[in-house]
């Protein structure tokens, strides 16, 4: 079997990749770096696999936060809880798990499943649901292609563990996790039902974290060679930018725990006396120049410093802010008819059908993989 | 009433004299190693201009970097002992786990992690371990250490268990100081522990800055309360900052800015304030500095402090000028050198003053050693620095709309004219001294900022107690409590979940207690 064994500096690589691939939302990547390079210099080891070398009938859970961002800063996790859930969801299988993922790469979820991998020393898949980040818990490729609704579970740094043994429907099981959630202290960790290997390796978006690592890696390379990080960004990502500018207008605001706005961008340089319009729905959704729609989600918007590379969230944005939005083709996944209808731009409520950017090609892995001594 | 108001920056001290809101006199001196000296010879000029009695003087308002410059050198810190009362929740990420390595060996003096710790709605985590807490001192005590931070999850919800544990620190080793995180920092578990931490480290500092403070006022004959500003530009009293005198760290910018209010009487306007070295650009809104958005790293350790939201890049006074390839001005500057490397003080360096006096802007030193600088030359220079003003600028503004500007600092001799973007560009008198004035006027505030459970409450209540808490800690630091209003107020649903509790911070400010 091959693995990637990841470094302290492949956490950093990682984390600005995240950032990228949260197409402004998905949370910070602050909290999962620190506690990942800790378990790291502990003695613990994080190693991925490809989706491909995962046997057909291996069990894999996925793992990712759950509850009120301002809570998670305050009540920390004990560190422990993905061991409790992985040790609750195997005694209920009757059956070990044999790898971990994370169903959103981008932002702090993306390195989530890792934390619990170093602690039960079990590996983790190179592939996500997403390949980005989107507001709503089952919109990830795996729901979509009919990943089961439980046994769903729960876990807090205070011990306790919530299993779904039954829940009706998707929104049955939505309610009865956020009431969970709340008794738990409104923060926990969250496993949805366990996938078999060969569903991952069909309806996984393949290779997310080689993505985020290609994509944190040739920012690192730029800003150290004094080179242009957003450059670097484009080169390695197939995208491209939609306009380099400024922030003229951000208009926001918060309804019923989501964040909706629309951003208006100045071209300059290059791109002076154009002007781009950004929609958003907690990530970043729809690009228009004037009329004209350039790019829709589920393909990808992401919007970095002009400076640095860095990726600006929505809750970051503000007049005069130098940025590059980007735009990146959506995986293969995200671009089937029956993904569309879940992540395409009628499911965030606008009364047009998806047009794609660009060609869809999913990423590589990184050339990390090695046979395991 | 009579206030003199100091601050203290790298390179100069400043010091203005003012009876009610008119400035008697302004004066600006070298910034001396030992600080109070320099703070000394500021005092004594001041008022020796204006030609007041120092025994008449009201108050005296004192801004200064040094705390700062304490942990950005990693010099003068006190090892602490950090208590975090968690229960289980929260040891995935230790104390001083996100501090740089250069600072965390001179600060780190162990780490207990203990029963203890409040849930967002206020249910505790786990009851107060007292036994643990006393093994802890125990084991602090055989190491000599005497400065302890103690941090509660969530402690900003009710602080009663902090001052529990505080309590039976204080019976284990009644020779130790205690800093509390809720008397310190905002809502963010990691940032407000390590403020809380800074605090303690700086914590014989503290009394031993005040301490000398007080001795060179009292030699100058001054028999008046002492103040210090604060990070958001209020002050705290002599007393209080010897206690919290991490609460000082960021006040330099925001001296400046609050004396561009008073100076001009705008409330809303971008200052620019050009030093030796550098520019400083932030955004005046109703009166105070725009605050930015995330916290203010110091010496590398993240912190939740609110800090103006200030823009500094290689523009001042003492900038170095180079024609050739391409003609530059800065980033680097002569700094406070100045007065012996300038062209028109004799010296060998063309500076950005030069071309200001060159182009007839101010009147310094000699201006015949300039005789070979063209006048094409200069305005070229003159239009670049403004240039790049502008661009920062254009950056900082919260809308494309025209605003005022106003330019404070001893560099504002470089700029003239209106600046592009602006509606106005002014150039007060005394803006030399805006920083000094700043300290001067400054006013008392008090903040807090909490997660309220309505579970049995209501939205309103709810405020009113916040509310009344910030305004306790105002007239503790000296408010006069009949003057104290409602400055600031955020109300933040906690995202995800239903609206059973949200996030208040509230910050009320009030005039100084004659």
């Amino acid at each position: 079997m091959k693995y990637w064994t990841l470094t302290e500096a492949d956490i950093d690589r990682i984390a600005i990749g995240c950032g990228i691939l949260g197409t402004g939302g998905g949370g910070s990547t602050y909290h999962g770096s620190l506690r990942a390079k800790a378990l790291l210099r502990a003695g613990k080891r994080i190693r991925m696999v490809r989706p491909a070398d995962m046997a057909p009938d291996a069990q894999i859970l996925g793992i990712g936060g759950i509850g009120a961002p301002t809570v998670g800063i305050e009540k920390i996790a004990e560190g422990s809880e993905g061991v409790r859930l992985l040790n609750a969801v195997e005694r209920h299988l009757g059956r070990k798990v044999d790898a971990l993922l994370g169903d959103e790469v981008g932002g702090g979820n993306g390195i989530a499943p890792m934390l619990t991998a170093a602690m039960a020393d079990l590996p983790v898949v190179d592939a996500d649901g997403m390949g980005r980040a989107f507001p709503e818990v089952q919109m990830t490729t795996f729901f979509i292609h009919g990943q089961a609704v439980q046994p769903a579970a729960l876990a807090d740094a205070d011990g306790n563990v919530l299993i779904v043994t039954e829940a009706t429907t998707p929104k049955m099981l939505e309610k009865l996790l956020r009431a969970g959630t709340i008794a738990m202290g409104c923060t926990a960790l969250m496993t949805t039902a366990p996938m078999s290997g060969d569903f991952v390796r069909r309806f996984g978006v393949p290779h997310t974290t080689s993505q985020a690592w290609s994509l944190g890696d040739a920012v690192m390379t730029a800003r150290a060679a004094k080179a242009d990080p957003v450059e670097a960004i484009l080169k390695q990502s197939g995208g491209v930018r939609l306009m380099r500018g400024k922030v003229t207008d951000i208009g926001r605001r918060v309804m019923a725990g989501f964040t909706r706005g629309k951003l208006t961008v100045a071209g300059l340089d290059a791109d002076a006396g154009r002007s781009l319009t950004v929609d958003i729905q907690n990530e970043y959704l729809i690009a228009r120049e004037g009329e004209k729609i350039i790019t829709m989600v589920p393909d990808l918007i992401c919007i970095v410093d002009s400076e640095t590379g860095r990726a600006i969230g929505t809750e970051e944005l503000r007049y005069g802010l130098r940025i590059d939005v980007l735009s990146m083709p959506a995986p293969v996944l995200l671009r089937s008819e029956i993904a569309l209808a879940s992540v395409g731009p009628r499911a965030f409520g606008y009364d047009f059908d998806f047009v794609p950017m660009g060609v869809s090609a999913d990423a590589p892995p990184v050339p990390h993989y090695q046979e395991d001594a | 009433m009579l206030r003199i108001g100091v601050d203290v920056g790298g390179t100069n001290t400043d010091a203005a004299l003012l009876r009610g809101t008119e400035v008697l006199a302004t004066v600006k001196t070298s910034t001396t190693a030992d600080v109070t000296s320099g703070v000394g010879a500021a005092i004594r000029t001041v008022l020796a201009e204006a030609g007041v009695a120092a025994a008449s003087v009201n108050a005296v308002m004192v801004g200064t970097t040094h705390f700062l410059n304490a942990v950005v050198e990693g010099r003068h810190l006190e090892k602490v002992g950090v208590l975090r009362l968690c229960g289980a929740a929260t040891r995935s990420l230790p104390p001083m786990i996100d501090w740089p390595e250069n600072l965390r060996p001179i600060v780190e003096g162990g780490a207990a992690m203990v029963g203890g710790g409040l849930n967002y709605d206020g249910s505790e985590i786990a009851p107060l371990d007292i036994v643990a807490i006393r093994a802890a001192c125990r084991n602090w005590r055989a190491k000599g250490i005497s400065a302890i931070a103690v941090c509660s999850v969530f402690a900003l919800v009710d602080p009663r268990m902090e001052n529990e544990a505080a309590e039976i620190i204080a019976n284990e080793m009644p020779e130790a100081s205690v800093s509390l995180s809720h008397r310190i920092g905002r809502t963010g578990l990691l940032p407000r522990e390590n403020a809380t931490i800074l605090n303690a480290s700086l914590n014989t500092l503290g009394r031993e800055t005040v301490g000398a403070f007080r001795l060179a006022f009292a030699a100058l004959g001054l028999d008046c309360p002492l103040y210090l500003t604060q990070n958001d530009g209020t002050l705290m009293s002599a007393d209080f900052a010897e206690r919290y005198p991490v609460f000082t760290i960021a006040s330099g910018p925001t001296n400046s800015m609050r004396g561009a209010a008073f100076l001009t009487g705008l409330s809303d306007a971008a200052v620019i304030d050009i030093g030796g070295t550098t520019t400083d650009v932030g955004m005046l809104v109703a009166g105070f500095p725009r605050t930015r958005s995330e916290g203010a790293m110091i010496g590398g350790v993240p912190t939740n402090f609110r800090v103006p939201d200030v823009y500094s890049f290689g523009l001042g006074g003492g900038s170095i000028v180079r024609p050739e390839p391409s003609l530059t001005v800065g980033p680097d500057s002569v700094g406070f050198r100045l007065p012996q490397k300038a062209l028109c003080f004799g010296g060998d360096t063309l500076t950005a003053t030069d071309i200001a006096v060159a182009a007839g802007f101010v009147d310094l030193g000699d201006r015949s050693l300039l005789k070979h600088i063209s006048r094409d030359f200069a305005r070229q220079a003159l239009a670049q620095m403004k240039a790049s003003i502008e661009t920062v600028l254009d950056r900082m503004k919260p809308s494309a709309d025209p605003i005022p500007a106003i330019l404070v600092g001893g560099g504002s001799v470089l700029v003239e004219g209106l600046l592009e973007g602006t509606s106005v560009s002014l150039k007060p008198d005394h803006f030399g001294s805006a920083n000094a004035i700043g300290a001067a006027i400054a006013q008392v505030s008090g903040e807090v900022d909490s997660v309220v459970s309505l579970e049995g409450s209501t939205r309103e209540k709810a405020l009113e107690i916040v509310v009344g808490e910030a305004r306790a800690r105002a007239v503790e630091a000296g408010a006069d409590a009949d003057t104290v209003i409602l400055a600031e107020i955020e109300e933040t649903p906690l995202a995800y979940l239903p609206g059973n509790a949200i996030r208040v911070a509230a910050k009320v400010i009030g005039e100084l207690r004659a």
